[in-house]
């Protein structure tokens, strides 16, 4: 992009390149975080301007867009989730819009939004869907992570969940303790893995199907393209659904006796 | 895939921090104004439940009322007519009475007149029996010795 006519690899290698700094494992990738923290504010904006005016009367087209969004959560969280929801609801709504906006992202023509930041800030690289970037997933699936065994504790404590996670599912016998532990923390850790690797996964693919499609000469682009964002119109709430919803599943195994 | 720590905590961070957010700001007034407005919608449900109820007593009620109203008229109406004809009948036999009580005044005063008169036509007759046979007896007759006789005559007549 920044230099000549780049090959199709270095258009493609240019595109899934993160806007980086810093070294190794600690490397920040600004855009993600940027975007990502955009998109949150975006979220937050119309959800607390809906709340501030909420009213139990007749309500106006923002407040029934939004409450219609936070019935819809509360009733998937109320589903499969029977402890008290006052944390768990919310952080269902923040991971469905939140995610939901991250993958709307993908939507946007994928040269534009780099083109932009180049021409406005000089900006080399720049990935504007955040959960195309394993890392974003992988942000929300750890606190999913952490949030897993705070709830285990909290749903059966401390004993218990030990308890839980020496004797099953093979039984109380100290000789099966270690098999029992290895299996579980397995499990455990599968988790928020599968959580972040799915949403990743789709993502991923649906971006660079959109890159691909973007090497195509510019008059035929709009088939291809055109089919493949009307398709992905459906991953992008289900991908969302989806992560909100294992979330609150995972959240009530752990909180639920079994 | 290029893991990076930095970006996993900030976006963690992040996520935290909206969260809390939305946990704060967001959820509770929503939820408070949508469970507002659904016991306000019951309520109302409720209420025009009760006031269709009470429509109804009222109806029922306002019916017995113009029944009793309309019972109660044609009892007034029937007494009125009773009463009526009871006057009639009492002013009808005042003047029967009346009328006896005239008439009979009338015969007594047309009895007495005739008294009256035969006794003056009586009296008269014996004067003239008196100056007829005076005229007939010339001096013979005194008024004073025949009075007893006289008398009697004019009794018979």
């Amino acid at each position: 992009m920044a230099s000549g006519t780049p090959s199709p690899s270095e258009y493609v290698k240019h595109h899934i390149t993160n806007l980086s700094y810093g070294e190794g494992l600690w490397t920040i990738h600004a855009d993600t975080i940027v975007v990502s923290i955009a998109l949150g504010l975006f979220f937050l904006f119309f959800f607390i301007l809906a709340a501030r005016r909420a009213t139990a009367g007749v309500p106006g087209k923002l407040q029934n867009f939004v409450e219609m969004l936070v019935d819809f959560v509360d009733n998937a969280v109320k589903d499969s989730f029977h402890g008290p929801r006052q944390f768990v609801a919310p952080l269902a709504l923040t991971i469905f819009v939140w995610v939901f906006l991250w993958n709307l992202m993908d939507i946007i023509p994928v040269d534009y939004l780099p083109l932009l930041s180049y021409k406005l800030f000089g900006l080399e690289y720049t990935r504007v869907v955040p959960s195309a970037d394993i890392n974003g997933p992988f942000g929300l699936s750890i606190v999913v992570f952490a949030l897993i065994l705070i709830y285990s504790v909290k749903g059966k404590g401390v004993g218990g969940y030990a308890k839980e996670l020496l004797f099953h599912p093979f039984g109380k016998n100290p000789v099966l303790w270690p098999a029992n532990l290895l299996l579980n923390v397995v499990e455990l850790i599968a988790k928020p893995v599968s959580l972040a690797l799915r949403l990743f996964g789709n993502l991923y693919a649906a971006e660079m199907i959109f890159i691909l499609i973007a090497l195509l000469p510019w008059w035929i682009q709009f088939v291809p393209g055109g089919a493949w964002a009307a398709f992905h119109i459906l991953v992008i709430p289900l991908q969302a659904f989806i992560f909100m919803t294992l979330t609150i599943v995972y959240l009530s195994l752990a909180y639920e006796e079994h | 895939m290029d893991l990076s720590l930095g970006t996993i905590i900030g976006q963690a961070g992040t996520f935290l921090v909206f969260i809390l957010v939305t946990m704060k700001f967001v959820w509770p007034p929503l939820t408070r104004a949508m469970e507002e407005r659904r016991q306000k919608i019951a309520e109302g449900l409720a209420q025009s439940d009760e006031a269709e109820k009470a429509l109804e007593k009222a109806e029922a009620e306002a019916e017995q009322i113009i029944r009793q109203a309309r019972a109660r008229s044609s009892e007034i109406i029937d007494q009125a007519g009773k009463r009526g004809n009871e006057i009639v009948e009492q002013a009808k036999q005042d003047a029967i009475a009346e009328r006896d009580r005239q008439v009979a005044a009338a015969e007594a005063e047309i009895k007495l007149a005739t008294n009256q008169a035969r006794e003056a036509l009586r009296e008269k007759l014996a004067e003239l029996t008196v100056t007829g046979a005076s005229r007939v007896l010339e001096q013979e007759l005194d008024a004073g010795r025949h009075k007893v006789m006289l008398d009697k005559l004019a009794e018979e007549l």
